[in-house]
């Protein structure tokens, strides 16, 4: 009774833990299955086949790559383009800054279906045929808020004495912005990069209405074939894509930890 | 318009005016190359706003600011060869020490750059941190890499902008000392932005009392302390018993005032011409306490008030007390534990004072300017 007592934090925290990391273990096992029929929802023996073959189920690479490509565009041009804005809302006081900064905040408040419906409308209405530059700018368009908001942040936590300090210290505009600013920023546009990658990355619905025939993102390709079957490729991909994600978080972890090392 | 050399900060009908005050009020100063100058006054008072201007963190709405023969008002922040140890430090927490140390050399493509930064710390006594980060060090350390990273530059002005601020009592007295030997070994201009009187008096060649935006007075610790020229430095400064007084009669080099029926004695340069109303004032360690019937004559000056001590505080170094006139208004007293008898409260005491440390004021001020900021400033810090 007493070391449950003592304990509960612990326990409590390794039941959530476990609760949020479970599906991610699923996946993982399954990757290893070898299915009976074209459903990938019972164990029945251990094999490597999806593994030495990732890329096995007609279609799913192209998915793939077309999914990473749109992902890094649109995170390049969202995190150029948001770390601006967030800089120009964070920075300066000018006529609709307030409402910029409301205006910002839509697109993460709007419905999926609702913008990507609209979007479409959009489209079709100015003759843009869907296809992968509709998707894009459909991608932009979404990841460009996230980045604003978790730049802008990173700005407003920043001390102004700093740049102050800098021009005090012979550095001209440009300079305090390379020297100062933009390193002591660098984490959140980091941070922002990654959220709208991985945004694009899963994004399902906005992609589906402005998506054509011979562009189909991962995720579209997961749930088309989900109709007819579940590739264990697909759990092979999920795996990579997890284990990526998990090995970019623990290098952060290790460099900032080796800093803070060095440094002391 | 005050004499000046090559080299010197002047500053000339400086104003700074936002939409609804006026931060500085038409400045005028001159401030010797090589000096230890301090701005001290009451938060509020356009101390720091002069210091931004100086550093060209801010612009004045007019006045020029000149560095020698050069009219720098116009030029930016990172063009002028001046540097700020700010308040909080401002080190780049990115950087490590020694880069911090070396920021301001690069920007000028100073060749030995490393080299330099190195000699700074240690001249502050640093070196063996050069590779940490700011955020390992304690606020001491801090403050003198900060002010490495300043002085490493050789700036024509330094600028202090209330640098031990945030240090605990104990090492701003160490810093104190440290900055003045720091200042006569580099020789360079310090400009020293403070509200601790107590502070700018320890350090400073030369103190410009600002209140209100505006100068109130310049000069030397001594002069200011002994010979203020307005009611707001005399409580600014130290204390001030401030005595409501009329001239009656100037005879050669001494004059007689009326203060409530009794006659004191100034020396007559102390007045201004023609001055009938004014405030006499004597400072608390200048009055001397005698109680009444301990000694035939009181005491052996020629000033003398009668009164009641209402409250006696020993604080080890000094009894302080409060003498109540017949009048009813409260003179603080300091007597210097020097072995006087002391005397507790309820007593019937005269108070002496020598003439030559009398001061007088003119009476159209108010006798507590000053006061108030300087009890509210030490109670902050």
């Amino acid at each position: 009774m007493r070391w449950i007592r003592a304990h509960l934090v612990a326990i409590a925290g390794l039941l959530v833990l476990s609760y949020m990391l479970l599906p991610n273990i699923v996946v993982i096992v399954f990757s290893f299955n070898k299915p009976k029929g074209n459903y990938n929802y019972e164990w029945q023996r251990f094999s490597l086949d999806a593994w030495t073959n990732p890329c096995g189920t007609p279609g799913i690479c192209d998915a793939l790559g077309l999914s990473l490509r749109v992902g890094f565009i649109a995170t390049l041009v969202s995190t150029i383009l948001g770390t601006m804005v967030a800089f120009a809302i964070g920075r300066y006081r000018f006529r609709g800054r307030s409402s910029t900064n409301l205006l910002i905040f839509l697109p993460m408040a709007t419905p999926e279906v609702v913008m990507g419906s609209s979007l479409l409308t959009l489209f079709i209405a100015m003759g843009i045929a869907p296809g992968t530059v509709t998707i894009l700018i459909a991608h932009i368009l979404f990841c460009l808020s996230f980045v604003v908001v978790t730049v802008k942040a990173r700005i407003a936590s920043l001390d102004p004495r700093l740049e102050q300090a800098a021009a005090d210290l012979f550095a001209n505009p440009f300079q305090a912005f390379i020297r100062v600013t933009l390193p002591l920023v660098a984490p959140g546009i980091a941070a922002g990069a990654l959220l709208a990658f991985s945004l694009s990355f899963d994004d399902y619905i906005i992609t589906n209405f402005n998506a054509s025939p011979s562009s189909v993102t991962f995720p579209m390709f997961v749930w088309g074939a989900s109709q007819r079957g579940t590739p264990v490729q697909i759990n092979v991909i999920g795996t990579v894509m997890f284990l990526a994600a998990l090995l970019l978080v623990a290098t952060g972890q290790l460099i900032s930890n080796r800093r803070a090392k060095t440094a002391a | 318009m005050t004499e000046w050399t090559s080299g010197d900060l002047r500053l000339t009908n400086v104003t700074k005016r936002y939409d609804t005050f006026t931060a500085v009020d038409q400045l005028d100063l001159v401030i010797p190359r090589g000096s230890f100058f301090a701005l001290l006054g009451p938060s509020g008072c356009g101390k720091t706003t002069t210091l931004r201007m100086v550093a060209g963190l801010d612009q004045p709405t007019i006045g020029q600011i000149w560095i020698g023969l050069k009219d720098i008002t116009e030029t930016k922040a990172y063009q002028r060869n001046v540097n700020t140890v700010f308040q909080n430090y401002a080190l780049f927490p990115h950087l490590s020490i020694i880069d911090n140390v070396a920021f301001g050399l690069r920007r000028r493509k100073v060749s030995d750059h490393k080299a330099k930064a190195m000699e700074a710390l240690e001249l502050v006594q640093l070196a063996h941190i050069a590779t940490k980060k700011p955020g390992q060090l304690s606020g001491g350390m801090q403050q003198r890499v900060a002010l490495a990273r300043a002085i490493v530059n050789r700036p024509d002005v330094l600028l202090l902008d209330e640098p031990l601020g945030a240090l605990d009592l104990k090492l701003r007295r160490q810093m104190q000392i440290e900055l003045k030997m720091i200042q006569s070994e580099v020789g360079i201009t310090f400009v020293h932005v403070t509200h601790d009187q107590e502070e700018a008096m320890t350090m400073a060649d030369t103190i410009a009392v600002m209140n209100a935006g505006r100068l109130e007075q310049v000069g030397d610790p001594a002069t200011l302390y002994e010979h203020p020229k307005s009611t707001f430095v005399a409580n600014f400064l130290g204390q001030s018993n401030l005595l409501e007084a009329t001239v009656k009669s100037r005879d050669g080099s001494i004059a007689e005032l009326d203060v409530h029926g009794v006659s004191l004695r100034l020396p007559v340069d102390r007045l201004e011409n023609g001055a009938s109303a004014v405030w006499l004032g004597v400072r608390p360690e200048k009055l001397r306490l005698v109680a009444n019937g301990s000694a035939p004559d009181g005491t052996g000056d020629s000033n003398r008030l009668t009164g009641v001590v209402t409250d006696a505080s020993f604080t080890g170094l000094a009894t302080n007390y409060l003498v109540r006139l017949p009048w009813g208004q409260e003179l603080m007293v300091v007597q210097q534990n020097d072995g006087t008898s002391r005397v507790a409260a309820g007593a019937q005491v005269t108070l002496g004072w020598a003439p030559e440390h009398g001061f007088a004021l003119d009476a159209k001020q108010d006798a507590h300017a000053g006061a108030q900021d300087q009890a509210d400033d030490s109670g902050a810090a």
